[in-house]
């Protein structure tokens, strides 16, 4: 019979496990069918068994307790308060007669005799007055109390404390147990360990707060909004269920008041600008907030007249945040993302409402602290959305655990999980290869180029294997992260760092490993920082490739030639029209004029260069070079191999420190460099001597290029300035203008005819109409050249006409105009 | 009447108040902390709390422990935060009357004298008593 008391022990303690379940349900609707079934049975159960194992006194307090429930289920008798009371006070009384049974396997002394009583009692259709004394006003009041208790805050931080404590007790528990490899110990390890994460859970839970919270100020200040601007402003909001840690929410609060200001104020328009729009008379600002997965996403989103894009790239050039360049390059979202930067405000007034110094980069840098990141979407005259996504907590985050450094001093450190967008192995065979443009490590992904940082490099603990590669992908950051080795990841409950590392911008906190070591938690946006400020415009510009992948921007479509030289591995390409032939030389064909290299071709001594320093010559067979001609000279410029000619769209970033390159290009999925044919000829010659710079060079002259494309931009000033003209170049007709505007005077103008917005026609046009430059020289440049072309040209205003790849006459032309406007000025 | 907990640092006597020091344990495990000032030896576990490693050597322009040295942890709080200070031994703690508190001397060395609350005069050293908060916060100052 003993043997069966551990059994009935378990059972029922389940069954009261369960029955807890139902109580609170039990005190709300104490006439709930479902409810009473289940704790019926319960009572029930505990009442067979007692009779069978023999425990007499749990058994007649089972049965009373049994009897009144038999009664409340088939209706005989109505719950009311005392039959509740007294149903709970029974199953209490089971619970400390088989706590004692399970300690002492006999039953307690107690006298349940009144308890007893009571049910009994209550069971015969009789009222008690026996029941505890307080039960009928704790009964009374029991409807809201016993759906939600005040608790204070700091209770809630310590239990949750409590419960970080205990997840990273559990995290080195398991650990060890890993180790020593115990299996018996398995289920119930598995088991607490579930039991923790649900407690976790619900602690979690205990901090949060629906997101209204934050939003209940909201409706009366738009109101106040459409008052003060005589505005009509409906404010729609949706997802105030949805609950976010108590945290966030305080500090989520603020910016998201800002932004609906914003909104009402620089987003809606007026009813007379609406209504003239063609659109409803009153504005509607929508705010909605959902979960999802650990994150909450709240949209912002009016439908007003959108961000003023054009004002904002005025204002970033103005400010020196984009080149003017860069800024014509920019897609509208990059441009949009201009109103996270410090001084971006383009209200044309400061207003009571949001112009108060606080701006979108306060907000976009409150929603960073707390983990979280902004985008923004604007549409000119339809509307603006910002989605903003946080983490629910910030108390516990998953994070992964890489290591840096030499095998045997490898340094461990956390990345929080959410910024890392995916881990990719590196190595010289795989897709993803690390490359070198211009000092600065760059990792190719899918076709994409983005900066890398060497971890261990920027720890100062070199000298691992660093094959793996994390790409970060955060708040207008995307680069790659350079580590020796990738572990698990780990739930960090995260701690603040100490007063004398708060200055570090790397880290975002640190934490204990279930191994019991701290780690230090590194912060993703404190790392981009360490880009530095070089490699940070080579990742700008590589975002901006990026971009242009994804919209139309204005890009080149060339015939590109592919070589490599120079005993390196990595590809250089060169516009093809650029290039006059090719030639495969004959090694002993190459003659040697003092210290430089020369051959014979079509009975012309041609120098013999090569990148990247002096001609080394091939021993025996055939010398593969690209023959470039130029303004009457040659140079055979000596490669290891041509490797391919493709139509490409290149997207060209300048670089400004090697000259012998103009710059970086993805040319079929591949980091490439484009040499720069210009500097070629000007490196010193033998042959050409002093006569190299004879052109432009006496003349000084200053030539402005309008063209459209980077490319044309990048490709023309170098070469113009090598034949000694300055150069300056414009981007637009609109660029040029306002240039001329700014009292800039030139000798001759360069510019292409096919332009987005203004085209060189009516750029021709303005300048002929009067202004300071109607008298200059103008030559048009376009790859389109008929006759009809030409004929339009020459009579919107242009001189003289020359097609893009044409070289030759292009300089020949620059130099006769020059020459003329001279001797006209003369 | 004060309490000191006296410490011995490359030779000299120093003497932090009773009352913030917390714990006094052995040097352990550390995460050194790339990129933070020199005197920062790293982070540790101090039963589930994390504590900044001072490495007080370093923070006192000293020359480093031999390795082998068994160097002993001060932990102090300073405000809501706990410090470790390492240094290379820990003796008792001494009762101080105010009559033997002296002003520094003015020998005393300038990094000494930026740390120091006063110098006590023990029967057989003199003792340097360190205020904690220019020993963390002070350093951290002057570098801002």
């Amino acid at each position: 019979m003993d043997d069966l008391l551990p059994d009935f022990l378990v059972e029922t303690a389940e069954n009261l496990q369960q029955v807890d379940n139902e109580i609170v349900r039990f005190e709300r609707e104490p006439s709930d069918v479902e409810v009473l079934a289940n704790i019926f049975r319960m009572v029930h159960t505990v009442k067979g068994s007692c009779g069978f194992i023999g425990l007499p006194r749990l058994e007649q307090l089972a049965h009373a307790a049994e009897t009144l429930l038999g009664k409340l289920r088939d209706g005989t008798l109505k719950a009311n308060p005392a039959i509740v009371t007294e149903t709970l006070a029974a199953i209490d009384a089971i619970r400390i007669i088989t706590a004692a049974l399970a300690e002492t396997g006999k039953e307690p002394e107690t006298d349940n005799a009144e308890l007893i009583n009571r049910l009994e009692a209550l069971a015969r259709g009789e009222t008690v007055d026996g029941a505890p004394a307080e039960a009928p006003t704790a009964a009374a009041s029991n409807d809201m109390a016993s759906q939600s208790i005040r608790v204070s805050v700091s209770l809630l931080e310590e239990l949750m404390t409590s419960v970080s404590e205990l997840v990273l007790t559990r995290n080195q528990l398991m650990q060890e147990h890993k180790q020593a490899g115990h299996d018996e110990m398995d289920p119930p390890l598995q088991r607490l360990s579930a039991q923790i994460y649900r407690l976790q859970d619900s602690v979690m839970r205990t901090r949060m707060q629906p997101i209204s919270g934050a939003w209940n100020v909201l409706p009366r200040i738009v109101r106040q909004l459409g008052i003060d601007l005589d505005k009509s402003i409906d404010l729609v909001m949706e997802g105030g269920e949805t609950e976010l840690d108590r945290q966030m929410l305080e500090m989520i609060k603020d910016p998201l008041t800002h932004m609906v200001r914003n909104s009402g104020d620089h987003g809606i328009e007026t009813r007379t600008a609406r209504l003239a729009a063609g659109k409803p008379p009153a504005g509607t600002i929508h705010l909605s907030a959902a979960q999802e997965g650990g994150h909450i996403t709240i949209d912002l989103s009016d439908d007003g007249c959108g961000l003023n894009l054009p004002k904002l790239k005025e204002k970033a050039v103005e400010h020196g945040v984009l080149t003017s360049a860069q800024a014509d390059e920019a897609s509208d979202m990059q441009l949009a993302r201009l109103i996270f930067m410090p001084g971006m405000s383009t209200a044309k007034e400061v207003t009571q409402i949001s112009g108060r110094g606080v701006g979108m980069d306060i907000v976009r840098a409150n929603i960073e602290k707390i983990g979280g990141t902004i985008e923004v979407d604007t549409k000119m005259g339809e509307g603006t959305r910002f989605r903003i996504r946080i983490p629910l907590t910030l108390a516990i985050m998953p994070a992964l655990i890489i290591g840096v450094g030499p095998e045997k001093a490898r340094a461990h450190f956390a990345i929080p999980q959410i910024a890392v967008a995916e881990l990719v192995r590196t190595d010289a065979d795989s897709e993803h290869r690390v490359e070198t443009v211009a000092g600065a490590r760059v990792i190719r992904l899918r076709g994409r180029l983005l900066p890398l940082i060497d971890l261990g490099h920027t720890l100062g603990m070199p000298g691992g294997a660093t094959d793996h590669v994390l790409i970060i992908r955060g708040a207008g950051n995307e680069y790659g992260v350079l580590v020796d080795e990738v572990f698990d990841t780990e739930e960090l409950v995260v701690k603040p760092v100490s007063h004398p590392l708060a200055g570090l911008s790397l880290y975002a906190g640190n934490a204990i490993l279930g191994d019991g070591q701290v780690i230090m938690i590194l912060d993703a946006n404190g790392l981009a920082e360490e880009l530095g400020s070089e490699t940070q415009r080579e990742a700008d510009a590589l975002a901006n490739m990026d971009q242009e992948s994804k919209a139309p921007l204005p890009i080149a479509k060339d015939a590109i030639l592919i070589f490599k030289a120079g005993g390196r591995p990595h590809p250089r390409a060169v516009p093809l029209a650029l290039v006059s032939r090719i030639e495969e030389i004959p090694a002993d064909a190459i003659e040697w004029s003092g210290k430089h290299a020369v051959v014979q071709l079509r009975d012309e001594l041609v120098p013999v260069v090569c990148l990247n320093g002096r001609y080394t010559p091939i021993e025996s067979g055939k010398q593969a070079a690209l023959i470039f001609a130029d303004h009457g000279e040659i140079i055979a410029l000596a490669v290891d191999e041509v490797v391919d000619i493709i139509e490409a769209n290149v997207a060209l970033e300048l670089c400004s420190d090697d000259p012998e390159r103009l710059g970086t290009a993805v040319v079929a999925g591949k980091a490439t460099e484009l040499i720069d044919v210009a500097h070629l000829f000007t490196v010193d010659m033998p042959k050409r001597g002093a006569s190299t710079r004879r052109d432009g060079a006496a003349t000084g002259a200053r030539v402005l290029v309008i063209d459209d494309s980077p490319f044309f931009r990048n490709m023309l000033t170098p070469l113009l300035s090598a034949a000694g003209y300055q150069v300056k170049a414009a981007a637009s007709v609109d660029d040029a203008l306002s240039l001329r505007a700014a009292g800039e005077t030139f000798d001759l103008i360069l510019s292409d005819i096919e332009m987005p917005g203004k085209s060189g026609l009516d750029f021709a046009r303005n300048i002929r109409s009067g202004g300071s430059w109607s008298d200059l020289p103008l030559v048009a440049l376009s790859s389109l050249s008929d006759e009809q072309d030409m004929e339009a040209g020459l009579q919107a205003g242009f001189d003289r006409y020359v097609a893009k790849f044409d070289r030759k006459r292009l300089l020949e032309l620059l130099e006769e105009s020059v020459k003329l406007d001279e001797e006209a000025a003369a | 009447m004060s309490q000191l907990v006296n410490m011995k640092l490359a030779g000299t006597s120093l003497g932090i108040d009773v009352k913030a020091v917390q714990d006094v344990v052995r040097l352990g495990s550390i995460t050194p902390v790339p990129r933070a000032a020199d005197w920062i030896a790293g982070m540790m576990n101090l039963r589930g709390h994390i504590v900044t490693a001072i490495n007080m050597r370093a923070r006192m322009n000293l020359p480093p422990a031999d390795p082998d040295a068994r160097q002993m942890c001060v932990v102090v709080n300073l405000g809501p935060e706990a410090y470790s200070l390492i240094v290379d031994s820990v003796g008792e703690v001494i009762s101080v009357t105010e009559d033997q508190r002296e002003p520094e001397p003015a020998t005393l060395d300038s990094h000494w004298r930026s740390v120091s609350r006063g110098v006590v005069r023990l029967p057989t050293q003199l003792l340097i008593e360190i205020d904690i908060e220019h020993l963390i916060r002070g350093k951290f100052n002057e570098a801002a």
